[in-house]
């Protein structure tokens, strides 16, 4: 059994017995000759199953500890071909603090298909249980929460699933199964946008989900297919292509992550830095809302656009981009305030983000 | 594109404001990979931020099929599959579908095994008899779904009366449009408001890329499909984008010669004594060829027919030496598909039965070979087959 840094790195290495290439060929053919009728080689369609998508599905499975992966067109497509497998009637339990996405897609889309969401803080196990009906069928937690960044125990989230039957799903995209595995804790599914850290480069939009037993994958497998939001043959390159140095990425996102997190909280116009002591994701509130603007068109280096996880550094403004679809009301009384960015630190010298995040904010003080 | 032109379909899939970049001047679209966008003011957001919400590889191929349905707004998926998926996130818990009873494997599977779980309800009816269509109407049908022609049995719907039928109970018709495409049929003009593709097809045409794609004409439909797109996310790859916008420029010719090389195979094969029946709207005697010339300028290059048993099947798969066996069709390769154990394998025995997609019944999706060479490999394999069966009758 290997580490996940060597199995990183050797993805896609061996798949391939004819010319012995170490980098995997991407299969763009939709369809596969078949030598007679009942005779399949194992791929018949490409939206059914596609060698080059075969490997990073492998890859994933195996990284997070599940049976079987499934490589969707986008995060997105990830929640949604899950929730697939539920129907009218059943009821999820959510964290309260979740990206927009999924928000949008549970209160504008599911819910109209009879399914409902109760969301709740997920750190107090106890806020758990009481949200539980008898129509509960899944909890689905982001940990670290986007973007207060609050860790939830997976292990006892876990525990009151199966006491209860129901499936845990994890989205662990911040963490990624370097940091975090959390079918390894119990949980049933875990999601990824893989757009962020897996692909790691800002150039790819896709998802990925891996179960956990036999019956979970079915199901997922099934809709994975019926639904059709599949990864491209190139995406799936282009992530396997990404994942390949995803450790040692990683390392680079976490040291720099922790020497801003210090600098921030040391910073006179800095009010608040939430950052878990582990991962590349921090979250910080500037003194007044009237500088947010200000201080994102006085950065030089650190682009200001949505998405996260790339070896560019990102501040994105929750308020307007990632929560956008998030009521006010809602959205404030769980603290994602208008003073709030979210800092997805990248691989760059941390002496160089520290001097551009230094400049930018103190020039704000002085331009007041 | 500075002037209005009205350029005709062929000379509209090379030139539009696609046909070269802004600021360099290539000739062919570039495929942006970034996911994300960099944002000048917290205020003001530019036309792109996130690669989900829109990519402009991606939009090159949304607005070139938009204009050659004539609609207002196109949108592409990540498989024909997604599209159709998307579209019916429109629908709510208790409304109804009203489809085409031979409608496409993973269509059919679609409505039955996952509609059904959210609460939509469904009745499938022979499309091409108006008096079955209206009986199967209820208070909530809010969808009329129709592929014409046919997957596989290539009947043909009237588009325009069932679009007329659909306005006057205040649903909505969608029309998947896969085995014609726009060079042979616009739906959007005969009064359809959702057009589907499986751009995997023909649209591309050369079985490397998975691609779906939504094309509607009202402002309203557009901003719900786009929304439903984003929030969804099963969007096209950037990469796949641009191949399929490569294999559009084809479009045209691929069309007109697979569609030649189908006529001159289904006269053939309907005049060999081995075949028992022959599926193709182009030929005269097809029940709705006058339906199917008045509101199409083309029959496809698909076509379906029936031997005279399972065994046969088997054999002629096994000796024809052109076409790949395989699902999928419109490629530059003839495609031969068996559709009980390929396309319409998640259909249970006995609704296949219902619908006439029999155990001895082939698909040929018609490519770029030469068609005599195809004609004289059919040919062939039905004599052996001829051949054995008699000698076997001998003994």
């Amino acid at each position: 059994m290997y580490k996940n840094e060597t199995k990183v790195a050797q993805i896609g290495n061996r798949s391939e017995t004819q010319t012995g290439t170490v980098n995997p060929p991407v299969y763009f053919s939709t369809a596969y000759r078949h030598e007679g009728i009942g005779q399949s080689t194992g791929f018949d369609y490409i939206r059914t199953g596609n060698p080059t998508r075969k490997l990073v599905e492998a890859a994933i499975a195996d990284l997070e500890g599940g049976d079987q992966g499934f490589a969707c067109s986008s995060g997105m497509a990830a929640i949604t071909t899950i929730l697939a497998i539920f129907e009218s009637g059943d009821e999820w339990i959510v964290s309260r603090d979740l990206y927009g996405g999924t928000y949008r897609i549970l209160e504008q889309g599911f819910k109209k298909w009879g399914l409902s969401s109760t969301y709740v803080q997920t750190h107090d196990v106890s806020i758990i249980e009481q949200a539980i009906t008898e129509k509960t069928k899944a909890i689905f937690i982001e940990t670290p929460t986007n973007p207060l960044m609050e860790e939830t125990d997976i292990q006892a989230v876990a525990e009151l699933a199966k006491k209860y039957n129901i499936l845990l799903i994890v989205d662990n995209t911040f963490y990624t199964p370097l940091l975090q595995r959390p079918i390894e804790l119990g949980a049933d599914i875990v999601i990824h946008s893989a757009t962020k850290y897996l692909g790691g480069h800002n150039d790819v939009l896709a998802g990925l989900i891996v179960g956990k037993g036999k019956e979970v994958c079915e199901q997922l497998g099934f809709h994975h297919n019926s639904i059709g939001a599949v990864l491209s043959p190139f995406d799936s390159w282009l992530l396997i292509r990404g994942m390949k140095t995803l450790a040692l990425r990683m390392k680079q996102h976490e040291t720099n992550a922790r020497e801003l997190a210090s600098f921030l909280k040391t910073h006179e116009n800095v009010v608040d830095v939430l950052y878990p002591g582990r991962g590349g994701m921090l979250s910080f509130r500037i003194k007044k809302e009237e500088w947010v603007n200000s201080f994102l068109q006085n950065l030089n280096l650190i682009t200001f656009a949505e998405s996260l996880g790339g070896v560019e550094s990102f501040i994105t403004y929750p308020a307007t981009q990632t929560h956008a679809d998030i009521p006010e009301e809602v959205r404030f009384s769980i603290g994602v305030c208008n003073r709030l960015l979210r800092f997805s630190v990248g691989i760059e010298d941390v002496e160089d983000l520290i001097k551009d995040i230094d400049q930018a904010l103190t020039r704000l003080s002085s331009e007041a | 594109m500075t002037r209005e032109h009205n350029f005709s379909f062929e000379t509209k899939l090379l030139h539009n404001e696609h046909k070269y970049d802004p600021t360099n001047g290539a000739v062919s679209v570039p495929i942006q990979h970034a996911s994300t966008f960099h944002q000048h003011s917290v205020d003001e957001f530019g036309k792109y931020d996130y690669g989900r919400s829109a990519n402009p590889t991606r939009e090159a191929f949304e607005t070139v099929i938009a204009n050659l349905e004539e609609g207002t707004n196109g949108y592409a998926f990540s498989s024909g599959m997604a599209a159709i998926s998307t579209a019916f996130l429109l629908l709510s818990q208790g409304d109804h579908v009203v489809i085409t009873e031979d409608v496409y494997g993973g269509t059919y599977r679609m409505v039955t095994e996952v509609l059904s779980r959210f609460g939509i309800e469904h009745t499938f009816v022979d499309m091409t008899d108006l008096t079955a269509v209206k009986q199967a109407i209820r208070p909530n049908t809010k969808v009329f779904y129709v592929e014409t022609p046919s997957n596989p049995l290539l009947k043909v719907t009237d588009i325009r009366a069932i679009s007329d039928l659909a306005k006057s109970v205040g649903a909505l018709t969608f029309v998947d449009n896969t085995f014609l495409t726009p060079a042979l049929q616009k739906p959007l003009l005969l009064g359809a408001d959702v057009v589907l593709h499986s751009a995997t097809k023909f649209l591309s045409g050369h079985s490397d890329v998975v691609a779906g794609a939504i094309v509607v004409n009202d402002p309203d439909l557009a901003k719900q499909i786009g929304f439903l797109q984003n929030s969804f996310g099963a969007v096209l790859g950037v990469q796949d984008a641009w191949l399929v916008l490569r294999g559009i420029k084809t479009l045209s010719v691929r069309m007109d010669f697979s569609i030649k090389s189908a006529l001159q195979i289904a006269n053939f094969l309907q005049n060999h004594p081995s075949v028992k029946k022959v599926y193709y709207p182009g030929l005269t005697d097809h029940p709705q060829y006058k339906i199917q010339k008045e509101q199409s300028e083309g029959a496809g290059a698909v076509l379906s027919f029936e031997l005279e048993s399972e065994e046969a099947v088997k054999q002629f798969v096994e000796l024809t030496e052109i076409p790949v066996f395989a699902v999928s069709l419109g490629a530059v390769e003839s495609i031969l598909s068996y559709p009980a154990k390929m396309s319409h394998a998640a259909m249970p025995i006995e609704h296949r039965l219902k619908r006439g997609i029999s155990q001895s019944l082939l698909r040929l999706s018609v490519g770029l070979e030469h068609p005599d060479d195809i004609i004289k490999d059919f040919s062939a394999a039905l004599e052996t087959i001829a051949a054995k069966n008699q000698g076997e009758i001998v003994r």
